[in-house]
C-alpha cells in the first residue's frame, strides 16, 4: 500500500500488522473528548460554541455537522496529502472545508428547513472553525486516512460533548425546557396548564421549586462562557495532567 | 517545492472538481428546499389565522398546509394607492426587496383566508427593525378590517428567551387577538407594546421585559406596516357601509 509505505519513509516508523481499530485508533478517537479536548483545552471554536448553545436542537445538529466535516475534511486532506503543494496548502484545505460545509449547508435546507433556518451563519462559519483547520494542519497533513478519520471524529465529538453540555445546562435553567422544537420536547420546570404538561410544577406551592422562575442571563451569549469557564476548572481539578506548570 | 506549472495544474483540477460537486449538489437538492421553503412560509402566514383553522398547524402535515393554502387562501397584491394589481401572486411578493423601492411604488401582499363557512380574514404583511435585526409578522383581520383575529412573529437574530419570545412564546401573539387598530374617532393607531402594563385595553398589549427595543420595533413595526395598507382597508370598509356589514 502507497500510504504504508510513504508513511514509512517519511516517519521512518517500522510498520508491524497491526489491528484495524487498536490502542492508537481508540486513543485518537477517545483524547479529544477528554484529555486533549478542543474546546476545553485547546480553547478552539468558542465562537460557535457560544452562539448555538442556547438550545438543545441547533447544538446537536452544529455537532453532528462539524462531526461530519471535521472527519470527511481530514480524510480528503490526508488522501492528498503527498500531491498537495505545499505553497498553497492552506488554501487547498479551505476549499476542501467550504465544499464540504456547503454540502452540508445543502442538504440541511433541504431536510429541515425551520433548523437550517435557525442556525442560519453558523453552519457557514464552520470554515472558519479553527477546530477543523487546526486538525488538517496539525495532524491530517502527516497522517494516513485511517487515523485521520478517527482523529476527525474524535475532534468532532469533542466539540459536540461540549456544545451539547454547555446547550443542556442554558436550555434546562434558561427556557425550562429540553429539545424544544423536536418532537420529543421536554417540559420542566415552569406553570402547569392544561396545554403543556411541566415535569417540575413551579406554580404549585408543594413544589420543591416553588417560584423559580427561568434564569435570563442563561439565554446570553455571556452564560456560555461561564459555563465553559466551570467546565475548564472542574476538568483540570480532575485531571491535574491539564494544570499549566508554568 | 512544486513548480509553478503544477501548482496551477492541481489547483485547477482540485477547485473544478469542488465546482462540480457543488453544482450536482444543488441541483439535487434545491427542489426539496424551496418546497420546505415554500411550506414554511405558509406555515408562518396561516400562523396569523391559527384559531381559525380546522385543527392546529403542528399536527398537519406539509401536504395538508399546501392543500389548505391552495383551497382556501386567495392571494392578492395592492398598491400604496389601496388598488389591486391584477396577475400577481402574493407569494411572490418580497417585503424586504419592496422596502427598497420608494414608498409610492412599493407592492403589498395580501392574503385572504376564508374558513368553513366562508367568512374571510384578511392577513397584512409587515416588515421592521428589532435589536439586532429585521423582525417581520403576518396579522390577521377580522371582515371590519379593525379587530385583529390573531398575529405571528418572525425575526432573524433576536436574543433567544428575550427579543425572540415575540415568536417562541405563544402567549405574545395571543395578546394581540381581539384588539382594535383603528380608535373611536377612526384613527389608525395600531397596537402598542407598552412597557410596565396595559393602559388601553383595545389597543395595547404587554411588552416583553428585557427586550424593550424589540418590543418598540413591534410597535413601530406595525404602526408603519398596517399604514401602508391604510387606502386598502379604507376602501373595503366603505365597500362593508354600503352593504350594512358592520
Amino acid at each position: 500500500m502507497a500510504e504504508i509505505s510513504t508513511q514509512a519513509a517519511t516517519t521512518a516508523v517500522v510498520e508491524k500488522k497491526e489491528p484495524w481499530f487498536g490502542k492508537k485508533e481508540r486513543k485518537l478517537l477517545t483524547d479529544p473528548i477528554q484529555s486533549n479536548n478542543p474546546i476545553t483545552v485547546q480553547v478552539l471554536g468558542i465562537c460557535s460554541a457560544l452562539a448555538v448553545t442556547t438550545q438543545m436542537l441547533p447544538a446537536l445538529v452544529m455537532s453532528i455537522a462539524v462531526i461530519f466535516v471535521s472527519a470527511s475534511s481530514n480524510v480528503t486532506i490526508s488522501l492528498l496529502r503527498n500531491y498537495i503543494p505545499k505553497q498553497v496548502r492552506m488554501i487547498v484545505q479551505l476549499v476542501v472545508v467550504a465544499t464540504l460545509v456547503t454540502i452540508v449547508e445543502l442538504v440541511l435546507k433541504a431536510a429541515n428547513y425551520p433548523v437550517w433556518k435557525q442556525l442560519s451563519v453558523f453552519i457557514g462559519l464552520i470554515i472558519t472553525n479553527c477546530i477543523v483547520m487546526g486538525r488538517l494542519e496539525a495532524f491530517a497533513m502527516a497522517n494516513p486516512p485511517k487515523r485521520a478519520l478517527f482523529d476527525g471524529i474524535g475532534n468532532g465529538l469533542g466539540y459536540g460533548a461540549v456544545l451539547l453540555i454547555v446547550a443542556f445546562i442554558r436550555e434546562l435553567f434558561g427556557k425550562g425546557t429540553l429539545f424544544i422544537g423536536t418532537p420529543i420536547a421536554m417540559h420542566i420546570i415552569g406553570p402547569s396548564n392544561e396545554t403543556t404538561r411541566y415535569w417540575i410544577n413551579t406554580a404549585n406551592p408543594n413544589s420543591l421549586f416553588y417560584g423559580y422562575t427561568n434564569n435570563g442571563l442563561m439565554v446570553l451569549p455571556a452564560a456560555a462562557l461561564f459555563i465553559i469557564g466551570i467546565l475548564i476548572w472542574v476538568q483540570r481539578a480532575w485531571n491535574k495532567k491539564l494544570v499549566d506548570v508554568s | 517545492m512544486d513548480s509553478t506549472s503544477y501548482i496551477l495544474r492541481f489547483v485547477l483540477t482540485m477547485t473544478t472538481l469542488a465546482a462540480v460537486l457543488l453544482a450536482g449538489m444543488l441541483y439535487l437538492t434545491e427542489p426539496a428546499a424551496m418546497r420546505a421553503e415554500e411550506v414554511f412560509n405558509k406555515r408562518a402566514i396561516l400562523t396569523a389565522v391559527e384559531k381559525q383553522l380546522p385543527k392546529p398547524l403542528s399536527q398537519m402535515s406539509n401536504q395538508e398546509v399546501l392543500s389548505l393554502f391552495e383551497k382556501q387562501v386567495e392571494q392578492h397584491v395592492i398598491n400604496m394607492k389601496g388598488e389591486k394589481v391584477s396577475g400577481m401572486k402574493a407569494e411572490k411578493i418580497n417585503l424586504a426587496q419592496e422596502k427598497k423601492k420608494p414608498e409610492a411604488e412599493r407592492l403589498l401582499p395580501l392574503f385572504v383566508y376564508k374558513d368553513a363557512q366562508g367568512k374571510p380574514y384578511y392577513i397584512l404583511s409587515v416588515r421592521g427593525n428589532g435589536l439586532w435585526d429585521e423582525i417581520w409578522g403576518s396579522i390577521a383581520l377580522e371582515p371590519d378590517m379593525n379587530t385583529i383575529a390573531g398575529v405571528s412573529f418572525d425575526h432573524k437574530a433576536e436574543t433567544p428567551g428575550l427579543g425572540a419570545e415575540i415568536k417562541d412564546n405563544p402567549a405574545f401573539p395571543a395578546q394581540f387577538i381581539a384588539k382594535k387598530i383603528y380608535n373611536d374617532a377612526g384613527q389608525l393607531v395600531a397596537v402598542n407594546v407598552r412597557k410596565g402594563g396595559i393602559v388601553d385595553a383595545s389597543h395595547d398589549v404587554d411588552a416583553i421585559s428585557g427586550a424593550t427595543i424589540t418590543s418598540n420595533g413591534v410597535t413601530e413595526m406595525l404602526q408603519r406596516g398596517l399604514r401602508y395598507y391604510e387606502p386598502y382597508l379604507k376602501k373595503i370598509q366603505a365597500e362593508n357601509k354600503q352593504t350594512g356589514l358592520k
